[in-house]
């Protein structure tokens, strides 16, 4: 058996996969680094220490120019839809309808004024609002601590705004309030004084304690125990109203807020509306600092309408008069910012990086004069993330942390002369520089995607500006300078500063948010075209001889020439080499490498086919014939696949994979029954009636399929929901059982996991047990027996001390800290020793040795028998003798002497099933309680799916017994897909069960790298089981073949017999063919492979083509990554599965050369044995001779003496029925032992 | 004879394609309001009503059936009887079958049922017609080269249409549209009926195309 070629193919084809992958990532998900830092006003970077003295009170950083200010976003305002075109006579449906911005530009020039806003994509709704705050360039993943929530966790505009807030709205707000007895209000004097009924409670509300010597006035006196706390009001004001999406992002950091829900696209009206309710009174109020307002109209008509559509006019109009009747009521001190968050394309749609879509339009006013000097020809172009310093600057807040913009200084310009506005220009620049170069320094500490040498040139860059910097100031200060000659230093000081801050935000845009569309595209060709080589070998594998090393050693040189090439041309140009670059090139290459070798192999099979025309037109008819019975199970894999290209179809992914298992399943019936399989051949009686009747077995199957659907169904009880779908409810088994309020229920529950569980581990045994797997003595037998209710124990101990109630348990309560980590350790130790002991000796047989022993009849005479005890032991020895002799009396020729081996014939299968039940502990260990349930279904479901597969495999009559067919995988990976959703998951962050990462641990974790592993064990557990599984495939139609063999078995004709005996050997009958095994192993990888792959590639090519799609970051995005992380998963189990069938195989020959270095005597008869009364025996030359109720002719099998050097013997089964071998009524009662039970007591008496 | 057969079949088939048209516009004059996809139920009761007794007609008409041997009175009314706990439990089997294939299991009954009442009407319900109560009658139909006439060929046709059209019609049913007809089961029950009408066309036009090949045993 060729096993190292088969593993070695098998993960060459998934390091093509992961390369495609690798390479379609970079390309498409934009990672960063989130900094955990804020910026504060006591910041020792800024300003020099003569400069603060002249700070306003309020002020950090830069003095405060606006007390108030309105941000309004209209989301997807494009910079088309603000301009105001005069000379256009037929101005289209969204031009030309924001008067309102262009009469206040042209009447009030040094007050208002238009920039084009550029948006950095994605140009995502959420993304862009993080921008819009932070300053920064969010991309898809934004690592940061934590994933469970879409709160910004990076310091923020609005986080600067409300810093401190405790003292001022929250305790205002909610909460507190009813601790407080009394409040003095002050708002407006900045701060108020709070008398607290509690000091406790006092100290945790952030507030200053004063000591009051008077009460404050207008307040009840205090009591004993009553603190009157000052709290000051550093905190701006920020109240917010429209898209809801900022509840998520900020939660509680509003002072008022009114949320309207902005999923429904369709509705055009309900955010807009809303607004404008609130909009007038609140500003009218004055109980707000800084406002903001997210209208979605524009946006939601462009999805439905697109932009050219008289609803956008209105729309338009509509935000018109908004903005007029708002101008009217702002007063002198607040600063009003219009803008747009991203623009839209032609189709309304917006997402990624076109002109269009980032090109949205900014509107600055206010009431008093702003900037110095008229406003140019052409509207100026800022990038989106200059709003952030700017704002903050302007309302005297500290610049977020990690913001990468550049301030707009003609808003800092003032009334001053020249002079005195570029001194203030340059002050802000300076801050601006400083905050930016130390973000810089901090992100290059955590992070090495900016370039190095890049961020050394910046550094120098600013160093020599800020050196130039002081030099000047000093120079000011002694005013050694004629005006006009530091007019010039300071545009040229200025000009640097600017260059500085755009490089740096060059830099950042270049590594953080930007598509790579080249790399998309080759990750999709890659993974395309491992899909077609998947298929094109698994076609091949099973057919020629120099397979191996045409299509594999061949490509595989090719693909490692390429690499070291480029190896070489990098170490020759001093390069840094990019790993995912080489091997994608090398895995390209490699490709290229098997398709040509395949290529020239192929027209030398056309031409043979062509030297025999009817031969090739045979072929042909087969050909289509093969391809008609492909399409019904490719069909199901192709609708499948197109559903990942709807983003409702990935939402309501949960419901189409079970459908579509059902009706797979179903066609599979439908198309047996149409084909004719199901009904028994007719006899001549039948055929006058022209009546068909089904044949027994097929009750079987339906029953099967019955109880298959009915665990399909049940399964979608387990579901968790996505925000998509508001009507969905989770299921309630997914929360932990500490959760449930009522006890009874709790302890139902609780009991009904555990008996479960139990009933896991019996239905495993007795299913080792029905095979003769569990009689031998070995280590991992043993283990089976007694390390399963230990594991099973364990966990049920943790259930019991993790459901419990904490308070209840009062003293006990270390002890429970102590349990809950200890019983998760000891399942996770045993199971592991489980799966040690699995690798080292995965046999599961029992070899009984029957041959008649030449020794005496009892044992050695001990001494003189004369006591009780010797005859005792010597009476029972005589009688077992007189049984044996009388045994081999009846079998005496054939089976005269043997070997009896129980579960050879399922020995893959169960090393399969002991390791997949000990990794169904571990991950049930890892989910909630209740989500044992699901994981019952999913062994019972695989369970029906295999026999499903084996009976219609033996009613189709399969001429190739060692091939798996294709909708036996791909029903397997569907069932995989079902139970990712079944166990709880979704595709999105926010359903991840982050708990499965402290099961065991309490609340540490000194590495990343454990909790990763154990959450994505949780997350990926239905990939891991299928997997692991899925040689089981292969094995099960061999597994199952006796049962349905020894049916028919007395219809059969005498001459049948040799064909029948082959029909018993199961497992044994794949070892008979190593070849043939390793092929049909490597076929089923591959065919696995290549399902996954399929779906893998229609997840890639949904996120390629829908990359400027509404909902790319929300569904597409996150799918692609699961499918892709799970991909990875499963085909690393799946070589792991295959991997430790091979392991099984080593040690099945292993055991077989023993056996034959032992017993080698010349003609010796191996009897293979199982409990179910299967034998295979080693040919010998006896002659023919046939016992009562075995049917085997040794003539049949290759014979000669056994040669302990020569090749695996044949094995060959002969069936007595276990009566046969023990004589009748007069040995089987009273304390008569029948062999097979004697056999196994040996093991254990627990047979 | 085959030609005039065909002719007939085509005729049947069109009158039931026109009586489901005829459902879904003739109630809207007498009942103000009705309309298929407002009123589905209603409609889905009309529609199963209107088939069944139309099919029961048109085949006491043209005499499809395996004339029974044995037509005492008894033996009718106890065929009769039989036929309608055929009905009865293939609707609930189409009801068990749908529900497992992820229709609400406790919410809607109603609608659930009504539809499997509809699909069986669509299917059991000829079957019942044409081959009587017999259950391997039924599995010889429905299988390759199972057909002896060209009213089974169109049997098996129609039948097939119908649960295609049914399973196709859940397809729509996840997507984010809003549309009224997206609503369980209207887009099943639709899908369902097309699949019937579109196979009650096909099926004469099918069996007109392939009359050389289709070769019936005898009886």
């Amino acid at each position: 058996m060729q096993r190292w070629p088969v593993l070695l193919f098998l993960a060459w084809v998934c390091f093509l996969f992961f390369a495609g992958i690798g390479l379609f990532m970079s390309g498409f998900l934009l990672t960063r680094i989130e900094l955990a830092s804020s910026s504060s006003c006591s910041d020792p970077l800024v300003p020099p220490p003569w400069e603060r003295q002249s700070l306003p009170p309020g002020s950090c950083w830069a003095p405060q120019r606006f007390s108030k200010a309105v941000l309004v976003i209209i989301d997807a305002l494009r910079f088309e839809f603000a301009r105001f075109n005069t000379a256009k006579a037929s101005p289209l449906p969204y031009e030309n309808k924001l008067s309102v911005l262009h009469h206040l530009a042209t009447s009030q020039p040094r007050h208002a004024r238009l920039y084009r806003f550029r948006a950095d994509p994605p140009t995502a709704t959420m993304q862009r609002i993080k921008g819009l705050t932070t300053g920064s360039l969010p991309t898809f993943i934004d690592v940061g601590s934590n994933f469970a929530t879409y709160a910004i966790q990076e310091d923020n505009l609005l986080a600067q705004l409300v810093q401190n807030v405790v003292s001022g709205s929250a305790v205002m707000q909610a909460g507190f309030l009813h601790l407080v007895l009394g409040v003095r209000s002050s708002w407006d004097h900045g701060f108020i004084f709070i008398i607290f009924k509690d000091d406790k409670k006092a100290s945790e509300s952030g507030c200053t304690d004063v000591t009051v010597t008077r009460s404050p006035p207008g307040m009840a006196k205090r009591s004993q125990g009553q603190s009157v706390m000052l709290c000051l009001r550093s905190g701006r004001r920020v109240v917010f109203m429209g898209d809801d999406t900022w509840e998520g992002l900020f939660p509680k950091k509003f002072f008022r807020s009114y949320f309207f829900p902005s999923f429904n696209v369709k509705d055009l009206h309900t955010v807009d509306d809303g607004i404008l309710q609130h909009l007038y009174p609140t500003v009218d109020s004055g109980e707000w600092d800084v406002l903001i307002a997210h209208f979605l109209g524009v946006d939601h008509c462009g999805h439905k309408h697109g932009p050219d559509h008289p609803e956008m006019a209105k729309k338009l109009t509509q935000m018109n008069e908004m903005l007029r009747s708002l101008v009217d009521h702002l007063g002198n001190d607040t600063l009003l910012l219009v803008a747009g968050d991203h623009g839209m394309t032609e189709t309304g749609d917006h997402g990624g990086d076109s002109e269009k879509e980032v090109n949205a339009a900014l509107f600055v006013y206010s009431k008093t004069p702003l900037f110095g000097t008229g406003p140019p020809e052409e509207p100026e172009v800022v990038p989106q993330v200059n709003l952030v310093p700017t704002v903050a600057l302007l309302l005297g807040v500290p610049i977020p942390y990690s913001n990468i913009g550049e301030v707009m200084a003609e808003l800092f310009s003032g009334d001053g002369d020249a002079v005195s506005a570029a001194l203030q220009q340059l002050s802000v620049y300076h801050i601006n520089a400083k905050q930016v170069d130390r973000f810089l320094h901090s992100y290059s500490l955590v992070a090495q995607d900016l370039p190095a040498e890049q961020l050394q040139r910046l550094q120098e860059l600013f160093s020599s500006a800020v050196e130039e910097h002081t030099r000047l100031l000093a120079q000011v200060q002694g005013a050694t300078l004629v005006p006009l000659e530091l007019e010039s230093r300071l545009g040229s000081l200025i000009g640097r500063f600017q260059l500085y801050l755009r490089e740096a935000r060059a830099l950042c845009t270049q590594s953080w948010a930007r598509f790579h569309p080249l790399r998309m595209v080759g990750g999709c060709t890659l993974i395309a075209a491992s899909c077609l080589l998947c298929y094109v070998a698994s076609e091949l594998a099973a057919a020629s001889d120099s397979f191996y090393r045409s299509c594999l050693l061949y490509p595989l040189l090719w693909g490692l020439v390429v690499a070291v090439l480029l190896g070489l041309a990098h170490a020759f140009t001093q390069e840094g080499l990019d790993l995912l670059i080489v091997s994608s090139w090398a895995a390209a290459a490699s490709q290229l490498g098997f398709f040509w070798h395949w290529w020239s192999r192929h027209p030398k099979r056309a031409r043979l086919a062509g030297s025999q025309p009817p031969l090739a037109s045979v072929g042909l008819r087969q050909r289509l014939r093969a391809w008609l019975g492909l399409a019904f199970p490719m069909g199901i894999l192709l609708f499948r696949c197109g559903a990942m290209f709807s983003d409702s179809f990935v939402v309501a992914e949960a419901r189409v994979a079970p459908f579509l298992l059902a009706s797979l399943v179903m066609l599979l019936v439908g198309k047996l029954h149409w084909d004719g399989r199901l009904t028994a051949p007719e006899g001549p009686k039948q055929q006058l009636l022209g009546f068909s009747s089904y044949r027994r077995e097929i009750w079987y199957l339906l029953c099967l399929v019955a109880m298959l659907l009915v665990c399909v169904r049940l399964s979608s009880f387990f579901h968790q929901c996505r925000e998509e779908i508001p009507q969905c409810r989770p299921s309630l088994f997914l929360s932990p059982l500490a959760s449930l309020r009522n006890t009874r229920a709790k302890n139902l529950f609780y009991l009904l996991c555990v008996a479960l569980l139990a009933g896991l581990v019996y239905a495993v045994r007795s299913w080792l047990r029905h095979y003769g797997n569990l009689n031998s003595s070995d280590p991992l037998v043993l283990f089976v027996r007694w390390g399963f209710p230990l594991v099973v124990l364990c966990i049920a101990c943790y259930w019991a001390v993790a459901s419990s109630a904490d308070d209840s348990l009062g003293k006990l309560q270390e002890l429970v800290q102590v349990a809950v980590v200890a019983f998760p350790w000891a399942v996770y130790g045993l199971a592991s020793v489980g799966l040690l002991l699995l690798l080292c000796n995965p046999m599961t047989v029992f070899a009984k040795d029957t041959r008649e022993s030449a020794g005496s009849i009892v044992t050695p005479y001990l001494g003189v028998p004369s006591s009780e005890v010797d005859f005792l032991h010597v009476i029972p020895q005589i009688y077992k003798r007189m049984q044996e002799s009388q045994k081999s009396r009846l079998e005496r020729g054939s089976c005269k002497a043997t070997v009896a081996a129980y579960g050879l014939g399922s020995v893959y299968s169960a090393a399969l099933v002991i390791a997949l039940t000990l990794l169904g502990f571990l991950l049930m260990l890892l989910h909630s309680e209740r989500l044992s349930l699901a994981f019952l279904l999913l062994f019972l479901e695989a369970f029906m799916l295999l026999h499903i597969h084996t009976r219609a495999k033996g009613l189709a009559g399969d001429a190739e017994p060692f091939s798996v067919p294709w909708y036996a995988v791909i029903s397997w990976l569907l069932a995989a897909s079902q139970f990712f959703y079944s166990t709880g998951h979704q595709p999105i962050f926010p359903a991840i069960h982050w708990n499965a990462a402290f099961v065991g641990f309490h609340l540490d974790h000194s590495t990343n790298l454990l909790p990763a592993v154990l959450v994505g064990a949780n997350t990926f557990a239905s990939h891991i089981l299928f997997a692991v599984g899925c040689p089981l495939l292969l094995l099960w139609p061999f597994v199952c073949e006796m049962p349905s063999s020894q049916k028919r078995k007395p219809k059969k004709e005498p001459r049948e017999e040799p064909q029948e005996m082959e029909e018993h050997m199961m497992e044994m009958r794949l070892r008979e063919s190593p070849e043939k095994f390793s092929a049909a192993l490597l076929q089923l990888g591959l065919k696995y492979l290549f399902v996954l792959g399929t779906q893998l590639l229609a997840c890639v090519c949904a996120a390629m083509i829908l990359r400027r799609h509404l909902m790319v970051w929300k569904v597409f995005a996150p799918k692609f990554l699961f499918e892709s992380l799970g991909f990875v998963v499963s085909s690393i189990c799946l070589l792991l599965g295959i991997s430790l069938v091979m392991r099984v195989d080593c040690a099945v020959s292993t055991w077989f050369s023993q056996l034959q270095l032992s017993s080698y005597t010349g003609k010796v008869e191996v009897m293979l044995e199982s409990l179910l009364g299967s034998r295979a025996f080693f040919p010998s030359k006896n002659p023919r001779n046939r016992q009562v109720g075995s049917t085997h002719s040794p003539d049949s099998v290759a014979s000669g003496p056994l040669r302990s050097s020569g090749p695996m013997p044949r094995v060959q089964p002969c069936v007595p029925p276990l009566a046969a071998l023990v004589p009748p009524a007069d040995l089987a009662g009273g304390c008569v032992v029948p062999s097979a039970r004697e056999a196994a007591g040996q093991g254990s008496l627990r047979y | 004879m085959k030609e005039a057969e065909i002719r007939r079949l085509l005729a049947a088939n069109l009158l039931c394609v026109f009586s489901i048209i005829l459902t879904a516009v003739v109630p809207a004059f007498f009942w103000d309001g009705f309309t298929v996809l407002g009123t589905h139920l209603a409609w889905l009761c009309i529609c199963s009503v209107c088939v069944s007794a139309l099919n029961i007609i048109l085949h006491l008409v043209l005499k499809t059936n395996l004339s029974p041997k044995r037509s005492s009175f008894a033996h009718k009314i106890s065929r009769f009887l039989k036929c309608c706990i055929y009905f009865f439990m293939s609707c609930i089997l189409f009801h068990a079958i749908i529900v497992l294939y992820g229709a609400p299991l406790i919410e809607s009954v109603t609608e659930t049922f009504l539809f499997a009442v509809l699909l069986s009407t669509f299917t059991t319900l000829q079957c019942l017609c044409m081959l009587g109560p017999n259950i391997q009658a039924w599995i010889r139909v429905f299988s390759k080269n199972g057909a002896m006439s060209i009213w089974e060929s169109s049997l098996q046709i129609t039948t097939m249409c119908s649960i295609l059209g049914a399973w196709f019609g859940a397809f729509p049913i996840p997507l984010d549209w809003d549309r009224p007809w997206q609503v369980w089961p209207i887009s099943c029950s639709l899908g369902a009926t097309f699949g019937y009408m579109a196979g009650l066309v096909i099926a004469p036009l099918w069996i007109y195309w392939n009359r050389k090949q289709l070769t019936y045993k005898s009886r």
